[in-house]
């Protein structure tokens, strides 16, 4: 009898330290959730003092890290006048292309301002505010071999980002380009010059600038495929802060708010062919 | 050496990010293993019982955890379950808990194994004193196994740390993720910074990890030449 009930013990305090390993996360998240049903609302923002914005760490200009270990950029910017006009502190949670979507559906951020492209396929699973910035899909290759056009892409290997417009753009407009997909920024580009692909595509913004301080590689395709728009993202159905977010961004806008923005964060990385109507969008 | 990419680890405060983002990869992989291991052997002392359905849990969790891949298990847990279940940790602490528990899993076996790997007769030599199951394993199972589990425990050890890389994924401002965006923040002025800031990392993960399998192999060398005199 000794042994059985020995074995027993053993067994209900294993079992119960992992349920409790589990629980103790559940038991969290219930109490915070249960404060609101929302918890990205601008109320419960306000009161919670912080606002959580999702950003780049790795795509200078619009979002990375100085050398300081400051982030800065043009999203950044924006995202500090955004907390500012709410009162609020802002808390960056930085994020890779492919797990934009993810971290506002998850609740892990309140807004995300990660040059994030308004397209049909994101609309259904989270909701675009008002664009503060356009851009279409580039197609940036070496100098000694540059693609032109998109006819000279078929059946070679162009690289993208997971996640990305371009690969949206490939995957379901260019069929018979074959596509090389890869996680962040950092690899894409590695893979460019290391010569894994004939070409690369991304937004024609961010390629105008790799480009003027790679200068071996020419963005030989402008804009391929419709123009898009930059927007902020919040999850799908937050009506309290996408309604905040639009009003905001109005207003800014009217205060040409992005233009210098666009003076202070990207001006230093484009080159001379790219102006700031390219980037910002005009007053209304 | 004005354009070196050497530069890009010391401007700034660049070699300190890299020093925190190490700690934090290195905490996580401790307190993980801490956790795991302390779990693990209770549930590998268990996996070694006669009890049918208990073994049969304990043997999904095995499974799940070994088979499914990390990368899948983090993004499991950090982006589905706190949509399905309202389960939402930071990214820090819920990769400790997704390290424990693969950690526990992996290591219930290691103790399973040296458990049952012990010398029949010692198991039939206790019994035939009078030793209970308690006693058994206290006194004669588990100090004969842990010279059997400690050099495979200590290579899980590794596994672990080495794994800590996946996650970049989660938003976790490991040494990784730093490494990338100083990368990304200095790939204009510095191309071949690339290859410093890997090389420090591929430093630090050696510099943590070495030491680690050398011990395992010291501690199997010495088992063995102490096992046949």
């Amino acid at each position: 009898m000794k042994k059985r009930s020995l074995t027993r013990l053993i067994a209900v305090v294993s079992v119960f330290a992992t349920l409790l390993l589990v629980l103790a996360g559940c038991g969290n998240s219930k109490k915070s959730s249960s404060q609101s049903n929302n918890p990205s609302s601008v109320q419960q923002i306000k009161k919670n003092g912080t606002i959580r914005i999702a950003v780049f760490g790795d795509l200078p200009p619009y979002g990375w890290v100085n050398k300081d270990g400051k982030r800065v950029g043009y999203d950044v910017t924006l995202a500090h006048r955004v907390a500012k006009d709410l009162g609020v502190k802002v808390k960056f949670v930085q994020v890779n292309a492919n797990n934009r979507v993810d971290a506002l559906n998850s609740n892990k951020v309140d807004l995300v301002l990660a040059n994030f492209t308004v397209t049909p396929e994101r609309k259904q699973v989270i909701d675009f505010a008002k664009p503060y910035m356009k851009v279409s899909v580039g197609v940036v290759s070496p100098k000694s071999k540059p693609i032109t056009s998109a006819s000279q892409l078929k059946g070679k290997n162009v690289i993208v980002t997971k996640g990305t417009t371009a690969e949206n753009y490939f995957t379901s407009k260019q069929q018979n380009v074959k596509l090389l997909k890869f996680d962040s920024k950092t690899q894409q580009f590695n893979a460019l010059k290391n010569g894994r692909g004939v070409a690369l595509a991304d937004d024609n913004s961010y390629l105008y600038a790799w480009s003027k301080n790679n200068p071996k590689y020419t963005v030989g395709i402008k804009s391929i495929g419709p123009k898009s728009y930059i927007s902020p993202a919040v999850k799908k159905g937050n009506k309290s802060l996408l309604n905040w977010t639009n009003k905001e961004i109005n207003k800014l806008t009217k205060e040409s708010f992005f233009v210098k923005d666009y003076n202070s964060q990207l001006k230093p990385y484009f080159g001379k062919e790219v102006k700031p109507s390219d980037i910002v969008l005009p007053v209304k | 050496m004005d354009h070196s990419g050497i530069s890009v680890l010391f401007e700034g405060t660049n070699f300190q990010r890299l020093l925190g983002g190490l700690w934090v990869t290195v905490r996580i992989a401790a307190v993980a293993l801490i956790i795991g291991l302390i779990l693990g052997i209770m549930l590998g002392v268990l996996r070694t019982f006669k009890n049918r359905p208990l073994r049969v849990i304990l043997r999904l969790y095995l499974e799940f955890f070994r088979i499914v891949p990390t990368v899948v298990l983090l993004f499991l847990f950090y982006y589905i379950l706190p949509r399905q279940m309202n389960f939402n940790l930071p990214g820090d602490q819920l990769a400790t808990l997704v390290f424990a528990l693969w950690v526990a899993a992996e290591m219930s076996d290691i103790v399973r194994g040296a458990l049952i790997s012990v010398p029949q007769h010692q198991k039939e030599s206790g019994k035939a004193i009078g030793l209970n199951r308690y006693q058994l394993y206290r006194y004669v199972l588990i100090p004969q196994a842990i010279s059997l589990e400690i050099p495979a425990t200590i290579n899980l050890a590794t596994r672990v740390i080495k794994t800590t890389s996946l996650l970049m994924l989660i938003s976790v401002m490991d040494v990784i993720n730093i490494g990338q965006q100083i990368i990304e923040a200095n790939n204009h002025s510095h191309p071949t910074g690339v290859f410093w800031v890997y090389g420090l990392i591929f430093l630090f993960y050696f510099l943590i990890d070495y030491p680690l399998s050398w011990w395992a192999k010291r501690l199997e060398k010495k088992r063995l030449e102490r096992a046949n005199g």
